[in-house]
């Protein structure tokens, strides 16, 4: 059969419906034969297409399909068998390999759906991860920032540093157009402009602080933002443009007050700053989450860095100020010693000048008593003597007073004869006495005793000022002064509270009364009549004569002397009665020896005598042994000789006490301690020697001190006397009694 | 116990008359005192020293004066010795005897020595007993477990 392409003019209608059936085959088949083609094309560029197989299938039923449809076109004509054959066949195949590929489609089509489910999950993913990532990445940068800033802010103390370094960063960091601070003025009332940004000089604006919009910013410590119109935003010459949104952040002023201890500082009564911020007004930028997260990181650190600056200040304020007070006080020192110095010299430049002329008084007034004269004469002069040896102890009571006032005084004490000190006082003030027409009177006690043992010089000073100065105040009648030994029921006396004698068996209080019959003196002025150089009035225009010493430095030699000194008056024109006690040592009881020092007592040691070194010198074995145990059981090292020269060869200077029995025949023990005082020259190196004898008579402790032992014990010896033996020994140096 | 209690007893009775009859007198009491645990028997050694002491001074004593020409020089240091160690221990009546013999060795009265030496020698055998009867007694009680009492 030919087959031919040309269509012919004249079709019959039943043929143009079969022609275009021919024509769609024709193309359908075409179609079936390209797609094939161009799928393999496609497949070919593309490397990854999993489902080749598929294809494969796929293409052969089109180009099954196709051949199908090509064949058809031959059974529009009279066709022969074979043609029928071949469509027959190219069907069925074209069936079976249709009917496979739909089964194989089943398994494949919900794969390839899937595919691209997955594919519409991972770019959603991808989308998510970019966004956090750009987030992340955003805030990095935040903190970067933020970091910056923190470190720029506190790089430095000043306050104004600071706040100014803030701004400029936060300006910088955000781009911002304006950045301001304002600060609370003093009253707390207002908040006044105090820097910005842009404007170099702010022009000190202020608003009140009770402004809705300010309380709202205060009540948070978040960043808020804030109405460009409020007053606080209004910051630059208003109005050409829209203005950027404004932020406001409160910024805690702290003070050293708020902080307590391990505690932190309430917020409620804290002061704050404003701080505002504006995003650039001709830009459509708004305020981020980060960015007013920034802003409110930072404004917290400001408040630190401030109150660090604060804290600061004030330090060093205060170091200033003691500074000058350190200088201060360094001066008012320095004028004081100088003051004192000067003083002293004055006192020691005048005592010196006043003494040289009364020596040259006294010296030839001594010098005239000796030559020929009348008794008036005779008696003038005694009395120039007298007045001049008064005047001589005035200047010594100017210098003692000092030295009273440092401590430093000591007094003298020596026995005396009290009676013989009562007549020469008595003596003196008779010629001054009788020249204002006065009488004096003396009366001593019975019981007063003969001798006593005190300063003399420094008590007929007493007396004689006391006396004296009744004689000066007193224009007519007279002295009477009586002397007695203080009773106990008469030594608490009410006017005298603080006075608390102690009694004993080797001291008395003397009792002095001094009555006279003058002036008086009014009760008021008596508490000052002991104070230095203070003279009442009505004194003071009577007397030319008198310092205002007298009786101030008579209170301190008494008090001095463990007594009590106070006056009495009725009043004005009713007489005045001085009265003192002072306490005095009895003579004749066993102190003969023993001088009596005012100054405390040393310390004693106690009774230790742990690993002393000492010698027992003994030819008795019986005695060496008891002695030797006596004196270990006090805790001595102990060494025993039994003669003079093996003690000599022992002795060293470890040891500190040498006893040795005296009565050891064919020895001279006073040889033996001669030696050993030779053997050591320096005091502190020789050990003390004692001697133990059988009799204390005053042969034997005569020869033993003679000989410089430095003490005498008496055998036998108990535990008890050994110790305190030792004690003695070892605080004094030397046994004071034989014991 | 009750065996404790009474050898105490016994012991302090017998020192008590010790004391009483002038044997002993205050200073025994002081060097009881100085016995302690670092020194726990030193009255026994210090009395046992006085007897060795005072044996050798006695025959010493005897022998010098049973001399032709009596050095009373010598007896007099022996018997001041002996006064010294007995007056260490107090042995009350036995110094006591050595004072008054001393008496006799200045007067150089040989009769009033030996006479003396007698007595001495009497008193020291009489309190040798009563020392070492109360040491026996201090003995039992230690070993009855009771401890020495003191007073």
């Amino acid at each position: 059969m030919e087959s031919c392409n040309c269509i012919e003019p004249q079709w019959p209608a039943d043929e143009l419906l079969m022609r275009y059936q021919y024509i769609s085959d024709f193309f359908i088949a075409l179609a079936y034969f390209s797609i094939p083609l161009e799928l393999i094309y496609f497949v070919k560029k593309s490397a990854v297409f999993p489902y080749r197989w598929v294809l494969v299938q796929f293409g052969a039923f089109i180009v099954l399909c196709g051949a199908t449809h090509l064949i058809n076109l031959w059974t529009f004509t009279m066709h022969s068998r074979t043609v029928a054959i071949v469509m027959t066949a190219a069907k069925v195949l074209t069936a079976a390999v249709s009917c496979a590929t739909a089964l194989m489609l089943v398994h494949i089509i919900p794969d390839l759906l899937s595919v691209k489910t997955r594919e519409l999950f991972l770019k959603n993913k991808a989308a998510e991860l970019d966004r956090e990532m750009g987030l992340i990445r955003t805030q990095e940068e935040t903190g970067r920032h933020v970091r910056m800033l923190t470190h720029e802010i506190r790089s430095t103390l000043d306050r104004h540093t600071i706040l100014k370094t803030t701004l400029v960063e936060l300006g910088r960091t955000l781009a911002l157009e304006e950045c301001a601070l304002w600060m609370p003025t003093r009253s707390g009332v207002e908040l006044q402009l105090s820097y910005t940004l842009r404007h170099q000089n702010p022009v000190g604006f202020t608003v009140p602080i009770q402004l809705p919009v300010i309380n709202q910013v205060f009540s948070t410590n978040r960043a808020v933002k804030i109405s460009p119109n409020s007053p606080v935003a209004k910051l630059r010459p208003s109005g050409k443009y829209m203005q950027g949104e404004v932020v406001a952040v409160r910024v805690p002023l702290l003070h050293l007050s708020n902080f307590q201890i391990n505690d932190w500082p309430e917020l409620s009564t804290k002061r704050y700053a404003l701080m505002v911020l504006m995003l650039p007004s001709d830009s459509a930028r708004q305020w981020h989450v980060h960015e007013l997260e920034l802003v409110e990181v930072v404004a917290d650190q400001v408040a630190v860095a401030l109150s660090h600056a604060a804290i600061l200040e004030e330090s060093m304020r205060a170091r200033d100020l003691l500074m000058e007070q350190n200088v201060a006080l360094d001066l008012a020192r320095r004028e004081a010693e100088t003051a004192v110095c000067a003083r002293n010299d004055f006192l020691a430049v005048m005592n010196h000048e006043m003494r040289t002329p009364m020596h040259a008084i006294i010296a030839l007034s001594s010098l005239l008593q000796e030559t020929e004269l009348t008794p008036e004469q005779r008696l003038m002069v005694e009395t120039i003597l007298k007045s001049s040896n008064l005047l001589a102890t005035l200047i010594n009571d100017v210098l003692d007073l000092s030295r009273l006032e440092d401590g430093s005084l000591q007094l003298d004490i020596e026995p005396f004869d009290l009676h013989g000190l009562f007549k020469e006082v008595l003596n003196l003030i008779k010629p001054i006495a009788s020249v204002k027409k006065l009488f004096v009177t003396l009366s001593m006690s019975s019981d007063l005793p003969e001798y006593a043992i005190g300063d003399e010089k420094r008590l007929m000073q007493i007396m004689l000022n006391v006396v004296g100065n009744a004689v000066k105040f007193s224009r007519e009648g007279g002295i009477s002064i009586s002397a007695s030994v203080a009773k106990s029921d008469s030594l608490r006396d009410p006017r005298a509270p603080d006075f608390f004698p102690v009694f004993s068996d080797n001291h008395f209080y003397l009792r002095v009364q001094v009555k006279d019959t003058g002036s008086g003196i009014s009760p008021q002025d008596i508490p000052k009549l002991f104070t230095k150089f203070a003279q009442s009035q009505s004194l003071a225009a009577k007397n030319s004569g008198g310092s205002g010493l007298g009786l101030a430095i008579c209170k301190r030699f008494v008090n001095l002397m463990d007594g009590y000194i106070w006056l009495e008056s009725e009043g004005l024109g009713k007489g005045c009665t001085a009265i003192f006690m002072v306490k005095l040592g009895l003579r004749g009881r066993s102190n003969e020896a023993a001088p009596i020092h005012v100054q405390s007592p040393c310390k004693s040691w106690t009774n230790n005598f742990t690993g002393l070194k000492v010698i027992v010198m003994d030819d008795n074995g019986v005695s060496r042994m008891v002695t030797k145990g006596l004196l270990v059981h006090l805790g001595c090292d102990v060494a025993t000789v039994s003669s003079g020269d093996e003690c000599l060869k022992v002795v060293n200077n470890e040891h500190k006490v040498v006893f040795m029995d005296v009565s050891i025949p064919g020895i001279d023990i006073y040889a033996v301690a001669v030696r050993i005082h030779e053997k050591f020259a320096r005091r502190r190196d020789r050990p003390l020697i004692v001697a133990l004898t059988g009799n204390t008579d005053r042969v034997t402790k005569e020869s033993c001190m003679r000989v410089g032992m430095d003490g005498v014990i008496l055998k036998p010896v108990s535990v008890d006397k050994m110790r305190s033996v030792l004690s003695e020994l070892l605080d004094h140096g030397v046994l004071l009694e034989a014991q | 116990m009750d065996g404790v209690i009474l050898l105490q007893k016994q012991l302090v009775d017998y020192s008590t008359s010790l004391y009483k009859e002038g044997f002993l007198d205050d200073q025994f009491k002081q060097l009881q005192q100085l016995q302690d645990e670092s020194n726990p028997d030193f009255v026994v050694e210090v009395v046992y020293l006085f007897f060795e002491d005072s044996e050798r001074l006695l025959n010493e004593l005897s022998k010098t004066l049973n001399q032709q020409i009596v050095d009373f020089k010598k007896v007099d240091a022996h018997v001041h010795q002996l006064k010294g160690s007995s007056s260490s221990i107090g042995a009350q009546r036995v110094q006591k005897v050595c004072i008054a013999f001393r008496n006799y060795c200045e007067e150089q009265n040989t009769e009033g020595c030996l006479r003396c030496l007698q007595l001495v020698k009497h008193e020291y055998s009489l309190v040798k007993n009563k020392l070492e009867t109360m040491f026996k007694l201090e003995k039992q009680v230690l070993a009855a477990g009771g401890s020495i009492p003191m007073h």
